[in-house]
């Protein structure tokens, strides 16, 4: 069977099963809807949460990333991933012992303010946005590559699936589809890199196949030949770095910090049943992150020789199937700068602007004719990063149900976060600000009947940016990272751990944390492009660091303001008090 | 990581990272419902997760910050498995640490608890039943 007919079957049969799951896990109330009961157990939540955070990014982009960036992108490695003990140590223990619905509900009445609880709110939908943006644009990308449909109609689909469970399902729906999808994507993921890893250096374990020596002959190690491949061409070598290190540590950071505080993260540690499941869920969820992260260095190594063998140096008209197939979704472009009809991959953009611009006609050799001014490097190639992950089975020629099976995966990625954060978005909407906010006297049939409604839009929007998707969708998910470091993170982390910082201190943090780094992420990515380089970056950091710079403003400015104003309310410091005691959070859930 | 956890012999000087501030004259906390946790008891506790807090969160930042980061080149001078150990702690290294501590803090914040007396398990029993009693969706 072709790739095709049967990555239709492998999409078809997933989405089978998330429908079924939607179905079978309906939902009745506002608990349900928003905490699914609070009856998760700890090992469940952690596999949700772990396909909950793996998103379309994680899926495709990362190992593309590292591929063409080397030790430079292992900064993406520990900054995603270090963030879950931040997350484990400082949030979910206490939040969950608060044990409300949402992440603007903590706020709101820690600060004892519908102010502080409307900004949250805001906050919350600038993040989610932002990273749902990504997630329909990588369904966008699978489906018109393996099942050659139109982005538009592959965005529809996928929007009506994410609407059956979502909707229907509510938290509990989500749950229990994403400890599907998790399943799916870690497949997905690993039955590649292991063939990958056999093929190079006979170990089935890419982990340790990545340190191991090539199974050629040559008695060199893979780090080795990469270092080798790299050097000679001219790249940086792939394993040193060239990033500085203030900024390596900006990056780190803001990635930890922003983790922490994604709002469809943090709530999936309100659905276990007592304070010490959220704890241990934490680490089970970051345990089945790792499976799959650490497994992205050996798929980008391994792409990274595949990509260079079968490209660099070989004619045009030999090239392999999977070049013109990428060629012709415009992911790959070729331009025979020196006329030898031999593709040339060397260090470099081989044309400006860097994306390729086609025009209808096509060359000597049949490739797609750009339009671009050339550059003097000696580079004939433009490859998409967001790619590698996507074409690896083909590059190394594995059998067509693994590609089917990656292309499920990739689906799988980018829904199960698509779904969690659509979920955020709704519960927000209807509880912070229709129940909490301006009708607190809507019965719990109404709020549920609101946050369906919420849900319904907020996929319509989703779908609206997956069809007109913004330029570069892993940076913009970066961005939501520093948007969601720069504000909910502080006040939350403040609240608990200070019985000092004031509604009013809170608010001026996460207003100036979030303006901020809002500002210096638009005025570098779309007012100023042309200067977006460290010389001007604001001590060497670039935007996708600054939201450690928005999170030390937010905190300094809360501290400052909290000080100059009283000290919050007597039953504020009870709940501050009660927060910080395992003990009882089965009571406090009731409300 | 030798740390009597619940020891209350050391200062505790988390005044600078987290801005705890001790409020001293607060009313007696009503709406903690089984008041068989005593004040004291309370105290001791909060300064003991507190303690644990430091303890690993250093240890996260070394990883991260450090073996990740700062002197990940000069890690590069010593081997394990086929890799520079800097480069092996920036692809795999730092996320085992992570798990661990994670596990870690899971595993010492029990201990800390039970002997506090403020362990969810024991106190809440009904309730995490309750919480379960849930339709269908339970696997």
């Amino acid at each position: 069977m072709s790739a095709q007919t049967l990555s239709f079957i492998f999409v078809g049969l997933s989405f089978a099963l998330y429908i079924g799951i939607a179905i079978w896990s309906r939902v009745g109330s506002t608990k349900e809807f928003y905490v699914a009961g609070g009856g998760v157990h700890p090992v469940v939540n952690g596999m949700a949460t772990a396909a909950d955070w793996m998103s379309a990014a994680s899926f495709l982009s990362v190992a593309g990333i590292l591929a063409f960036t080397g030790r430079d992108g292992a900064v993406y490695l520990v900054g995603w991933t270090g963030g879950y003990v931040l997350l484990a140590l400082l949030l979910a223990p206490y939040l969950r012992k608060f044990g409300r619905f949402t992440v603007p509900e903590f706020i709101g009445d820690r600060y004892y303010s519908k102010l502080a609880r409307v900004v949250a709110v805001f906050c919350l939908i600038c993040i989610s946005f932002t990273y749902i943006a990504g997630q329909m644009r990588g369904v966008g990308i699978v489906f018109s590559r393996f099942l050659e449909v139109e982005i538009e109609t592959g965005v529809v689909i996928g929007m009506a699936i994410v609407f059956c469970y979502a909707v229907l399902g509510g938290m509990k729906g989500i749950t229990y589809t994403q400890v599907a999808q998790y399943c799916v994507l870690i497949f997905a993921f690993m039955v590649p890199a292991i063939f990958m890893s056999i093929m190079w250096t006979d170990n089935p374990i890419p982990q340790l196949g990545l340190g191991d020596k090539l199974n050629d002959g040559s008695g060199l190690s893979v780090l080795q030949k990469l270092d080798q491949v790299t050097t000679e061409l001219g790249f940086n070598t792939y394993t040193v770095g060239t990033r500085s290190t203030i900024d390596s540590l900006a990056i780190a950071a803001a990635l930890m910090i922003g983790t922490a505080g994604l709002p469809h993260v943090i709530v999936r540690f309100f659905t276990v049943p007592k304070v010490s499941d959220a704890r241990k869920s934490a680490g089970y969820a970051l345990a089945f992150i790792c499976i799959m992260y650490t497994t992205i260095p050996a798929v980008a190594a391994f792409s990274r020789l595949n990509l260079t063998e079968s490209v660099n140096e070989v004619a045009y008209s030999e090239a392999p199937a999977w070049i013109e197939k990428w060629e012709n979704t415009g992911l790959i472009a070729w331009k025979d700068k020196n006329g030898d009809g031999i593709m040339q991959y060397r260090p470099g953009h081989a044309f400006s602007p860097t994306k390729p611009v086609f025009t209808e006609a096509r060359g000597t050799y049949g490739e797609r004719v750009i339009s671009n001014e050339l550059t003097s490097s000696a580079n004939e190639m433009y490859v998409d990063r967001d790619i590698m992950v996507m074409a690896n089975p083909e590059i190394a020629q594995l059998p067509n149900w693994v590609i089917a099976l990656v292309a499920a995966g990739a689906v799988a990625a980018a829904l199960s976060t698509a779904a969690g954060l659509l979920l955020v978005i709704s519960s927000s909407v209807a509880h912070d600000l229709m129940k909490r906010t301006f009708m607190p006297d809507i019965s719990d049939k109404k709020e549920l009947l609101y946050a369906r409604l919420a849900a319904v839009v907020a996929i319509l929007i989703a779908g609206w940016f997956g069809i007109n998707p913004p330029a570069f969708v892993a940076q913009v998910v970066a961005f939501a990272f520093g948007m969601a470091a720069a504000s909910l993170f502080p006040p939350i982390v403040m609240g608990i751990f200070s019985k000092r910082i004031n509604r009013s201190g809170a608010v001026a943090g996460m207003l100036i944390g979030l303006s901020s780094t809002l500002a210096y992420i638009i005025y570098f990515s779309f007012i100023a492009p042309e200067i977006n380089n460290p010389e001007h970056w604001f001590l060497g950091i670039s935007p996708t660091g600054i939201g450690t710079i928005g999170a030390a403003l937010n905190v300094i400015v809360a501290v400052i303001v909290s000080r100059l104003t009283p000290a919050p309310p007597a039953e504020v410091q009870d709940m501050i008090d009660d927060i910080r005691i395992p003990a009882g959070a089965g009571v406090a859930h009731e409300h | 990581m030798n740390h009597s956890a619940d020891s209350k012999n050391q200062p505790e000087n988390d005044g600078q990272i987290y801005h705890h501030d001790e409020a001293e004259n607060l009313p007696p906390h009503s709406h903690h419902d089984e008041e068989t946790l005593s004040e004291v008891d309370v105290e001791a506790y909060w300064r003991a997760n507190i303690k644990v807090l430091v303890v690993l969160l250093s240890t996260w930042a070394f990883v991260s910050f450090g073996c990740g980061v700062l002197f990940s080149d000069w890690l590069d001078q010593f081997h394990i498995g086929g890799f520079p150990l800097g480069f092996w702690f920036t692809q795999q290294g730092t996320m085992l640490c992570f798990v661990a501590i994670i596990f870690i803090y899971h595993i010492w914040m029990k201990k800390i608890e039970r002997a506090h007396g403020v362990d969810d398990d024991e106190n809440n029993v009904e309730d995490s039943l309750t919480s379960q009693s849930d339709t269908g969706a339970k696997s």
